[in-house]
């Protein structure tokens, strides 16, 4: 055995207790007064703001026929996006992580692209190609399918905007994985489907509920795009955020901070489900 | 069940793996696959259980063409480096995995599972998931979970490779007595020669996609039809006759061969010890011949009494070797 080389003494000199101190406070005290300028008055205000008017003021708010249809809208339009995303972000992960195909990196970057769009583009995009003078319109036209401003719009839009989520956080559990455990699965006389559910997808289980919660609460809370492919038919084609924003614009700050206050919720139950997901997945990557 | 491997060429990008390799297993054998990385063993055994398709030629299973036959038809057991267990599943669970696929009635599951878990001596950890084993604990699963649907052939690649030196000597002849209760046919991969010698009835010496040598461990230990399988399978040395420098009359001769003595012989070599290493039972000598050659020798500690550094010795050989044919390692 060879005696390792001694260490350099002089290593590079690390502040005294006293100025490390002062410095962690410093750094500490800036972020919360960020944090809470930036992030925590505005949300706690949106509660001030939507109880002003009492318990009453925001029931009678949220009972109002077109809140509720923007609220069930908003629902059906994100379900139906991540059950999508969902289908597509699996076999796009699956597809990179496990095959080795021409196109392979094109793939990922294009994944990546609702990423650098900026939402009102995609939107955008959407109605140029297949609004009533877009290249599929005639077409959907003579078929009377209604895509923009219509619920397909609205998906369509939502799917796009959230495409990256699932498969983004998906592919590194697989990679992390390799195909080892497919193989053995294969050897001992699964089908390939049986594989796929009963090894592949366990495996991945808390990457994907992670993504799943994250993509949901990116699908619900889409203005841009959606704003853009919807059209904003109150009772129709109007969403949650949608709709908060014509509230506000309409001075009805009542509604407009009611809504957000379910927005809000939503947001906060996704946070708390995330966090919780999160530490399961934490303890069972531990114990194993 | 009998495996024949006909012409089998496999290419990975420029990598020839397999060339025009052709290898037959007799029914009930325990096969090792022997040779450095890169010679194209591991890809020989996933070419045989369909874990990789080859590029040319053909593999026979029990006498029936299998070559185009999916994986989960070939009915082997394939048992992974990395032990490959499912880490969801508990060890019981892992173990059930290829009757549960092939709908086996769940009490017959359950019966064998028990059986196995038995067999492989982890009784008490049916509950357990893999990441609560050891490596060795783990290797034992898997080898469970590929022996629980009887496969007639068993396929192991670097089974005791990721082990540390005790486990995988215990795992080894654990190997050994399971062939001969259970005589499925088993082939494993190996780039350690002591352990294909010590498991396997036949060898099959892999070198740059292709087979060196074929025979049992005593056939190619003292019969190596080249340098390369000689060199591979034991220490040697290699010396260069003095009349020549061709490398034609090179002499390969394993270091027991060499018969090390403190008074002069008829016919030996002078030479004078360089070094002298203890190993408990044998002692490695390291020699200077008269010419500046070095060679190592290895004696029975006994035999190795009267040696010193620095001293004159007689060498003389018992056994030596040529490859006329080869010019080089």
């Amino acid at each position: 055995m060879v005696e390792p080389p001694p260490l350099p003494i002089d290593g590079p000199r690390l502040p005294g207790p006293r100025s490390r101190v002062w410095r962690q406070w410093l750094l500490i005290g800036f972020v919360v007064i960020f944090l809470t300028l930036v992030l925590l008055l505005p949300a706690l205000n949106i509660f001030v703001q939507a109880f002003r008017g009492g318990l009453n003021g925001f029931l009678t708010a949220l009972t109002n026929p077109p809140f509720l249809h923007a609220a069930g809208l908003t629902l059906m339009a994100a379900a139906i996006a991540v059950l999508l995303n969902t289908i597509f972000g699996l076999a796009a992960a699956v597809a990179i992580a496990h095959h080795q195909f021409p196109g392979r990196t094109l793939l990922i970057s294009i994944i990546d692209l609702p990423f650098s769009i900026s939402p009102v583009v995609a939107g955008l995009m959407l109605v140029l190609l297949y609004g009533k003078n877009g290249w599929f319109g005639p077409w959907l036209e003579g078929h009377q399918i209604k895509v923009i401003f219509a619920l397909p719009g609205i998906i369509m839009a939502t799917v796009f905007v959230t495409m990256p989520f699932i498969a983004r956080e998906v592919m590194p559990a697989l990679e992390e994985n390799g195909t080892e455990q497919e193989q053995a699965a294969l050897t001992l006389g699964a089908t390939p489907w049986q594989t796929f559910w009963r090894v592949t997808l366990p495996s991945i289980r808390w990457s994907l509920l992670y993504s799943l919660i994250l993509c949901n609460a990116r699908a619900m809370g889409e203005f841009g795009a959606v704003a853009v492919v919807s059209g904003n038919i109150i009772g129709k084609t109007q969403t949650l955020p949608l709709y908060v924003w014509e509230a506000y614009v309409g001075y009805d700050t009542q509604a407009a901070y009611s809504a957000a206050v379910l927005l809000a919720c939503l947001a906060f139950i996704t946070l708390i489900a995330k966090h919780f997901v999160g530490r399961w997945a934490g303890m069972r990557h531990k114990s194993h | 069940m009998t495996i024949r491997v006909e012409a089998v060429s496999k290419r990975f990008g420029h990598f020839l793996a397999l060339d025009q390799v052709s290898l037959d297993v007799s029914s009930g054998s325990l096969v090792a696959l022997l040779g450095p990385s890169g010679s194209g063993k591991s890809t020989l055994l996933r070419v045989i259980a369909g874990l990789e398709t080859p590029d040319a030629g053909r593999v026979w299973l029990t006498g029936e063409e299998a070559t185009q036959k999916r994986v989960q038809e070939r009915r082997i057991g394939f048992v992974f480096q990395h032990y490959a267990l499912f880490k969801h599943m508990r060890v019981g669970e892992n173990i059930a995995f290829g009757l549960e696929v092939r709908r086996v009635p769940r009490a017959v599951v359950k019966e064998r599972v028990e059986a196995l878990l038995e067999l492989i001596q982890l009784q008490g950890f049916k509950d357990h998931y893999p990441a609560q084993l050891s490596g060795g604990q783990r290797q034992r699963v898997a080898l469970a979970r590929a022996l629980a649907v009887e496969p007639p052939v068993l396929l192991l690649d670097e089974p005791f490779g990721a082990l540390d030196a005790h486990v995988r000597k215990e795992l080894r002849s654990w190997l050994r007595r399971l062939h001969d209760e259970a005589h499925m046919t088993t082939v494993f991969v190996t780039h350690d020669q002591e352990e294909a010698m010590e498991v396997a009835d036949e060898i099959v010496v892999m070198r740059q996609g292709r087979i060196e040598q074929t025979g049992s461990p005593k056939e190619v230990y003292d019969h190596p039809v080249s340098p390369f399988v000689m060199s591979f399978l034991g220490p040697v040395n290699v010396l260069q006759k003095p009349d020549s420098q061709a490398s034609l009359n090179r002499i390969f001769l394993r270091p027991h061969d060499l018969l090390v003595t403190d008074n002069p012989q008829p016919n030996a070599m002078e030479a004078r010890v360089r070094h002298i290493s203890f190993l408990g039972s044998e002692v490695h000598v390291e020699i200077i011949l008269g010419d500046g050659q070095v060679v190592e020798a290895h004696l029975p500690t006994a035999q190795a009494q009267g040696l010193a550094e620095g001293q004159r010795v007689y060498v003389q050989y018992r056994s030596a070797k040529t490859f006329p044919m080869y010019y080089e390692i």
